[in-house]
């Protein structure tokens, strides 16, 4: 992939960005010929992510991109941030449980929304989600 | 010290004595751009006036633009720029007002009409910071418009109907961050105890996604009501949301949830003891 706007990396810093993601993903959604439930689907996997990155990462940047496989379409977004790191990722991704105020359910139901979903973090090295979905 | 005092005493005499030309071509210059959205009378007494402060504040000897004597000139623009700002001008348009008089004195150079390579660039410079200036005061002006409109919208966006005696409801339309959650629970609690409704009814229609924050949300606010007393029902839950409320893995608990509003209101009304029945006696 060359195209140019078949990418865009967008700073997180403040809870206005987080609904910038959120619009970004559903046009790439759109463009990717994501059907309605699996835009809806990304769309709120990625809002989780990207809050998990401001609270919990101290903020960072998100990575959005058309994917191609084949003849399938997709959309992959990539989370990254400098923060503390995740020490325990069985525990985070655990329903219910959450080391701030939160439901304890963006993590864990964010990997259920996807079809792929990569945790990389280390205590005290940052973290790195990368989420992608696939048109049908 | 006394050539820069004589070539400054040079350019406000200049701009003394062309005064009449070079306002006529700086009000012809400024109105093209603007394609007639201001009229040329409106234009010319503006910047006739504002000619008037710039003459004064070069005739004090002093060329800092950002000093005591240009004060007035400062206000006079910021005066203007605010009034294009909030009628919908480009910055362009707004600025292209200073930027215009310099275009005029060029010319009056061009045609060698006493005016040397000093005042030039003096005027230039000046100009060039009232210019950036007036974008400031534009941008300064659009700012405080969009808190504005922001403020607004935090209002317009969260009304309470009266759906039924006793029974309210709260159309959510667009993204439900914790600002809006609080005007939206404070104007529904408010309005419980103000018509005594039992029945509260969040319709969540217009709401593009309910990721976790937003469930957690609606959820105290449905807690809330229910320490007043009222019951509430959340409506509106398109099935591309119900979806992934659950893939997300939450719970509304005992919270009576809804496809429709209208759903939501039967329901209500059922709970209150109202049957509807239809006028030739079938159900």
């Amino acid at each position: 992939m060359t195209d140019p706007s078949a990418r865009e990396d967008i700073p997180i810093t403040a809870d206005e960005d987080v609904v910038r993601v959120r619009q970004v993903v559903r046009a790439y959604a759109q463009r990717a010929k994501l059907g309605l439930v699996d835009q809806t689907k990304l769309v709120t996997a990625t809002s989780e992510l990207a809050r998990n990155t401001l609270i919990y990462g101290g903020g960072g940047t998100a990575t959005v991109r058309l994917v191609t496989e084949g003849r399938r379409q997709g959309v992959s977004a990539r989370f990254h941030d400098e923060g503390p790191g995740i020490p325990d990722t069985e525990l985070a991704l655990t329903d219910g449980w959450t080391s701030g105020g939160g439901m304890g359910l963006g993590l864990s139901g964010a990997r259920r929304l996807v079809d792929e979903f990569e945790l990389d973090t280390e205590a005290g090295r940052g973290t790195t989600v990368t989420v992608v979905k696939w048109s049908r | 010290m006394t050539t820069e005092s004589g070539r400054s005493d040079n350019l406000a005499a200049l701009l003394r004595d062309r005064a009449e030309t070079l306002t006529a071509r700086w009000v012809e210059l400024s109105a093209a751009p603007l394609k007639g959205r201001l009229s040329v009378a409106e234009l010319d007494r503006e910047l006739t006036e504002l000619y008037s402060v710039l003459l004064a504040a070069v005739e004090t000897g002093n060329r800092d633009a950002h000093g005591s004597a240009f004060a007035d000139v400062r206000a006079l623009l910021s005066d203007i720029s605010r009034r294009r700002a909030r009628a919908g001008f480009t910055p362009t348009e707004t600025a292209i007002g200073v930027f215009a008089l310099k275009q005029a004195f060029f010319e009056l150079v061009d045609r060698a009409e006493g005016a040397g390579l000093g005042d030039v660039v003096v005027l230039s410079q000046l100009l060039d910071a009232l210019g950036l200036w007036t974008f400031e005061s534009y941008a300064r002006a659009r700012e405080e418009v969009i808190d504005e409109q922001a403020e607004q919208l935090l209002e317009l966006t969260t009304p309470v109907v009266k759906l039924w005696d006793g029974v309210l409801a709260v159309p959510l339309v667009g993204t439900l961050d914790s600002a809006r959650t609080q005007v939206v629970m404070e104007k529904l609690l408010e309005s419980l105890v103000s018509t005594g409704a039992a029945h509260a009814i969040i319709d969540i229609t217009g709401v593009l996604a309910v990721d976790t924050q937003v469930a957690q949300h609606l959820l105290k606010t449905v807690m809330a009501a229910r320490l007043m007393g009222a019951e509430c029902t959340i409506s509106g839950i398109r099935p591309h949301i119900a979806q992934t409320i659950v893939g997300l893995g939450i719970e509304f608990g005992d919270i009576p949830t809804k496809a429709s509003l209208a759903d939501a209101l039967r329901h209500a009304l059922k709970r209150s003891g109202v049957d509807f029945v239809r006028a030739d006696g079938r159900r």
